[in-house]
């Protein structure tokens, strides 16, 4: 039988520190796209919280915690991050393996903020994007999902093929926000 | 001259640094100019045009004259304002429009020609022969006049983009921008207060005014203070607000000091984009020049720029110097001057009401009427009622009042008002959604009239934010009222200039009118007046103030010309910051990118994508000779190739079918489990949008493929039908094209070598042509789909994309194991054409089903997008250009896409075209070379001969017309 070793999508590329800034990879078990059918909105949230410990996020939320979150990703879209959905979810909604489709990585340390202000013009201000709050937004020229976990800790999603290209881009602006420090 | 006990820079470090080859002296604190007058450097620069000498004129980011070279090579920064440049340890910096050197310039024979080069000489003089402009006249205009020049090379300073969010952007800080900032900021508001100065203060920063009992260097200093100290502001400082734009939209720009910007990893400036709520504007003023002859010799300077560097910079900029204007501004600079000890040889004062009670030579009711000098001031002539009286002075102090910078609230169209007893343009009301002016900005001139105007302002825009508070107790300051008396021009002989920047004098504004540009914007291009760096910073009132005079009009009815940003001058490098070279656009790499790159094969980008062209072996010294090895393989053994790039879109739910029946020509509805179904969509207008693959997974379940340029429009399209068009059907969308690695197996041994991975082999009867399934590889969960884009009996393969490099490797030492491998984007090109597929080569945008020969694939049972449309008589019409395909049968060989079609007997004139060659290749398989393209009536002309001209190439083959699929038509070996 074959053996298929699997590789992540920036394997080789990170963990990056750079002053206090590091950048790392996340690699979720599972990730699932889930976008509900029509009017079944509520009761995918019930489901999601009977069997994951969730209820679905409002736009621009994630719900959840370590180890088993919901992002909200985009129109009528959630994305399940860590593990294997339920196979009663596809009762109330379309569900899309995406465990490979993106690159998910996670940006922490002192001055984390103004490195994503370099890279996308979401308002990132603590007042305004707070822990737990996430975008679908431009990083870089790449469409991507970005969510604060914390103070200085942001989590970046970029398809797959362009993780070379965002670990690039962050690179360059971590050196210029720590060159200021 | 330095003076003992002035200025902010006294006992600060000394600096070196060289102009013109020459090395001074300065002090860390410095500009370059303030440091070039301390050490009696009067010219710096030559005119534009005539190439007169000319030094330092102001004191900030308007000045016209000081434009400086920096720097070597690359990184070579022409046109900076000395006014503006930090020095530094080893500045070097260069005068600029001079040959051989500024002292000895042998193009200022110009400014004897003077009586010829006025307004508009170049359109009248250099008319005839007319294919002279470009060839001689314009190259030696660019070289005669002209300021600095770029190296040529590639700028290598780091500039860098960044985004910034507010709830109140506050446009310099000045008196009125520090208690504009700190009331809001009171209040809760987040605030940016940007300046393009080094350090907050504004005008305080150059005057011996007094704030709250203090100096007002000192009061600027504690208000920085205070609001560095709070964490909802951001003080911005060497930041140049450039540009307003839509719904709150700020661009700055950010240079950096040096000692940061020479930090590993730094950039030298930023180029911002900021978003704020509100905005106040606080630009203060700029003080004007008047025009009377003479008036640009070196030691001309501004008013309040002689303050400045006196003040600031401990600097006299004259040793003995006139004071000259219309307003209060030339007392104080008189009084100052006094007060730190230089001779003041007079002070004209225009208002003949005026009064002073310094001690120093005053001329009430009179004018400064000419200068003399040879390279810089050496006096200056004096018009009274008395007569005319010459007086020795080294430098002229001018002042013909302010004007309010009004610019940024003028950039989304709306003209400044004239203010009649202020001689002033302010900004209009509700210039800019979200932004009010204050202070000297808004014709606020006293400084106590600046502190209360930026406290309300500040505190009114935080209230209308939702926020309370922010009141402040305003500082005492003096509190004196504006009195000017209007002095545009001073009549009298010789020239008088207005634009310093690019030579535009009093009679050339004259003269446009005369000749008839009597509107301001005509004026403005016939003259250039306004054009330069500076955009007519210092010259824009005076010269509509001197066309209203001549064209017997009002200043108000002659208004100004259209403010554009940038304010300041911005490098192209900073606006595209990071996007040179690859940081143009992100690398989309495939799961096999690295195994393909270590086989040497050379990149094709595909949109994002990076595609292999050929996998080049040993011996082969020219692709061709890979493309052909690889062909050959397919059609004889087995290929591999990457297609992930492909967009794979899952479409769900209980009306999936219906929904795709809705943008697909075909019926998809039908489609059985387990099956795949070619699919061509169309666009709302009739044309082909994308064709691809349609695979029903499940009940609900489809997988759609897209070609790999048009992922992003399918989905998109797909997106809008769903949200726009069939809210009603119940299907939800998802790219999928990243989450799995697909891989093409083709040729005769693909299914040898596919059952040789799969933990349950597959055969015809299981897996026929067009069938599609889950199947498990390694113990990993996989789907099979026998689809071919190459003719071949094929399959692609897709696996999660964590699996896909080593399955790639794993596939093509196998296939290698049997007399296949790895096949490139050409190898795939030529397959395609050889079986007549399509790529958007053919379906570009302009043909249709019936052009590609597949109306019949729009189903007669339902409709679908672009079914009314295509059915068009014009879309339909048997002369339309039809899809065939084409091969030389004359003594040229050659086929090129791009060529267009003629009949054998026709001149190939477009008068004559009979369509065009898409998509050209030489094929190994059939031994000649073939093409596709569309010609009038195609299907019909099988068997004919017509003539492919390339008039760029200058190619003419004489081809025969076949039909599109030459290779395999029945199909047998896509199903054997």
């Amino acid at each position: 039988m074959v053996d298929l070793k699997p590789k992540t999508p920036c394997a080789g590329l990170v963990p990056l520190r750079v002053g206090p800034l590091s950048l790392l990879e996340d690699a979720p078990g599972h990730m699932t796209a889930i976008a509900p059918y029509l009017g079944q909105d509520a009761a995918l949230s019930e489901a999601l919280k009977a069997a994951h410990g969730m209820a679905a996020p409002g736009v621009g939320r994630m719900s959840g915690t370590r180890g088993a979150r919901a992002l909200w990703f985009g129109q009528r879209m959630i994305l399940l991050i860590g593990p294997a959905p339920d196979a009663g979810l596809v009762k109330f909604a379309a569900l899309s393996d995406q465990s490979d489709g993106w690159a998910v990585l996670r940006l922490e340390g002192q001055g984390a903020g103004d490195v994503l202000a370099r890279m996308t013009p979401l308002d990132l201000r603590p007042t305004q994007f707070k822990r737990g709050h996430t975008a679908r937004s431009d990083c870089a020229h790449m469409p991507a999902s970005i969510t604060r976990l914390g103070e200085d800790a942001f989590q970046i999603m970029v398809f797959r093929s362009m993780a070379a290209t965002l670990v690039h881009e962050l690179k360059i602006a971590m050196g210029r926000v720590v060159a200021l420090q | 001259m330095r003076i003992e006990g002035k200025g902010l820079v006294e006992g600060r470090t000394p600096i070196s640094f060289t102009f013109d080859g020459t090395r001074y002296q300065g002090f860390e604190g410095d500009t370059l100019a303030s440091a070039l007058l301390a050490n009696g450097v009067r010219m710096v620069g030559r005119s534009f045009k005539y190439h007169r000498p000319r030094g330092v004129m102001t004191a900030g980011s308007e000045e016209p004259n000081a434009l400086v070279t920096l720097g070597f090579g690359a990184a070579q920064e022409p046109n900076m304002r000395a006014t503006t440049v930090e020095l530094r340890e080893g500045l070097w910096a260069r005068s600029q429009n001079r040959w051989p050197t500024l002292g000895f310039d042998l193009l200022a024979v110009n400014d004897l020609a003077a009586p010829f080069l006025g307004a508009g000489f170049y359109y009248k003089t250099f008319m005839w022969p007319r294919r002279f402009w470009e060839r001689v006249y314009e190259p030696l205009i660019r070289r005669a006049a002209g300021l600095g020049a770029l190296s040529g090379a590639p700028d290598e300073d780091r500039y860098e983009r960044a985004f910034a969010h507010c709830d109140l952007l506050v446009i310099g800080a000045g008196p009125t921008g520090l208690m504009a900032a700190l009331s809001a900021a009171k209040a809760g508001a987040d605030v940016i207060l940007a300046d393009e100065d080094v350090a907050p203060g504004g005008r305080l920063l150059a005057e011996t005014i007094e704030v709250d009992g203090i100096s007002g260097a000192a009061w600027a200093r504690e208000m920085a203070a205070e609001l560095a100290a709070l964490p909802n502001v951001r003080v911005m400082t060497r930041t140049a607000i450039t540009g307003a734009y839509d719904q709150g939209t700020y661009a700055a720009l950010e240079t950096r000091a040096d000692a940061l910007a020479r930090r590993p990893g730094a950039a030298c400036g930023t180029f911002w984009r900021i978003v704020a709520r509100r905005s106040i504007l606080a630009a203060g003023a700029l003080e004007r020049p008047i025009a009377f002859a003479n008036n640009d010799r070196p030691g001309v300077m501004m008013a309040g720029a002689v303050r400045a560097y006196l003040n600031r910079w401990g600097v006299a900029p004259g040793q003995s110097v006139v004071v000259f204007g219309n307003n209060d501004s030339a007392h104080r600079t008189a009084a100052d001057l006094d007060e730190a000890g230089v001779h003041v040889a007079a002070l004209v004062d225009s208002r003949h009401y005026a009064t002073c009670d310094l001690d120093v030579p005053f001329y009430p009711g009179a004018e400064v009427c000419d200068t003399q000098g040879r390279r810089a001031l050496e006096s200056v002539t004096i018009r009274s009622a008395k007569g005319e009286e010459r007086l020795r002075a080294d430098c002229l102090a001018v002042s013909g009042g302010w004007n309010p910078s009004v610019h940024l609230a003028c950039h989304m169209n709306p003209r400044p008002v004239w203010n009649a007893d202020l001689l002033a343009f302010l900004p209009p009301e509700n210039a800019l959604p979200g932004m009010v002016a204050a202070g000297a900005a808004a014709g606020d001139f006293s400084t106590r009239a600046c502190l209360q105007g930026g406290a309300r302002a500040g505190q009114e825009a935080a209230r209308d934010l939702g926020f309370k508070g922010g009141e402040l107790a305003v500082p005492m300051a003096e509190d004196a009222p504006c009195d000017i008396f209007p002095l545009w021009q001073v009549p009298g002989r010789g020239r008088a200039w207005l634009d310093f920047q690019n030579d535009v004098t009093v009679k050339d504004v004259q003269q446009a009118a005369h000749e008839n540009f009597r509107s301001v914007e005509h004026m403005k291009r016939y003259t250039t007046q306004g054009m330069a760096p500076d955009q007519g910073k210092n010259s824009n009132v005076a010269a509509l103030a001197v066309l209203a005079d001549a064209t017997g009009r009002g200043i108000p009815e002659t208004g100004t010309t259209t403010f554009r940003p940038p304010y300041v001058p911005v490098p192209i490098a900073a606006i595209g910051a990071g996007g040179s070279g690859k940081g143009f656009a992100p690398e989309r790499l495939t799961p096999s990118h690295d195994e393909t790159r270590q086989r040497g094969a050379p990149m094709i980008e595909a949109g994002l994508w990076y595609r292999p062209g050929y996998f080049p072996r040993d011996k082969e010294t020219h692709w061709r000779q890979s493309c052909d090895r690889e062909v050959n393989m397919v059609r004889g053994a087995v290929g591999v190739c990457d297609v992930t790039t492909l967009g794979k879109i899952d479409v769900q739910g209980p009306d999936a079918g219906a929904f795709l029946d809705f943008v697909y020509t075909n019926m998809m509805s039908t489609l059985a489990v387990g099956r795949v179904r070619y699919g061509l969509m169309l666009r709302e207008d009739g044309h082909v949008m994308d064709d691809g693959t349609c695979a029903r997974l499940g009940a609900q379940h489809y997988l759609l493929t897209t070609t790999t340029a048009a992922a992003g429009q399918v989905m998109r399209h797909l997106e809008f039908v769903h949200q726009a068009l069939r809210p009603d059907l119940d299907v939800r969308l998802a790219s999928v094209t990243e989450a799995w690695a697909q891989f093409a197996v083709a040729g005769p041994k693909s299914r040898e070598l596919v059952n040789g991975l799969l933990d349950a082999p597959v055969g015809d009867a299981t897996f026929p042509y067009m069938a599609c399934g889950a199947v498990r590889l390694g113990g990993i969960n996989a789907r099979l789909f026998r689809i071919s884009f190459s003719g071949e009996h094929a399959y692609e393969i897709a696996v999660p994309a964590r699996y896909g490099a080593a399955l790639f490797s794993e596939l093509v030492a196998r296939a290698e194991a049997m007399d296949g491998g790895a096949y490139g984007m050409e190898a795939l090109n030529v397959l395609r054409i050889e079986k007549g597929f399509i790529t958007h080569a053919e379906i570009h945008g302009r043909t249709t089903a019936f052009d590609i020969g597949m109306q019949r694939m729009i189903s007669a049972k339902k409709d679908c997008i672009g079914k009314a449309a295509a059915a068009r008589p014009g879309l339909v019409e048997e002369g339309r250009e039809q899809l065939v395909a084409l091969k030389p049968v004359g003594a040229v060989k050659e086929l090129l896409a791009g060529a267009h079609l003629f009949n054998a007997g026709d001149p190939a004139t477009s008068a004559h075209d009979q369509g065009y060659v898409t998509s050209t290749c030489f094929s190994p398989t059939l031994g000649h070379v073939i093409g596709l393209g569309f010609l009038k009536a195609g299907r019909a002309r099988i068997g004919e001969r017509v003539r492919m001209v390339d008039h760029l190439r200058g190619s003419d083959t004489l081809c025969e017309v076949l039909d599109p699929i030459q290779f395999d038509k029945d199909g047998g070996r896509l199903r054997g």
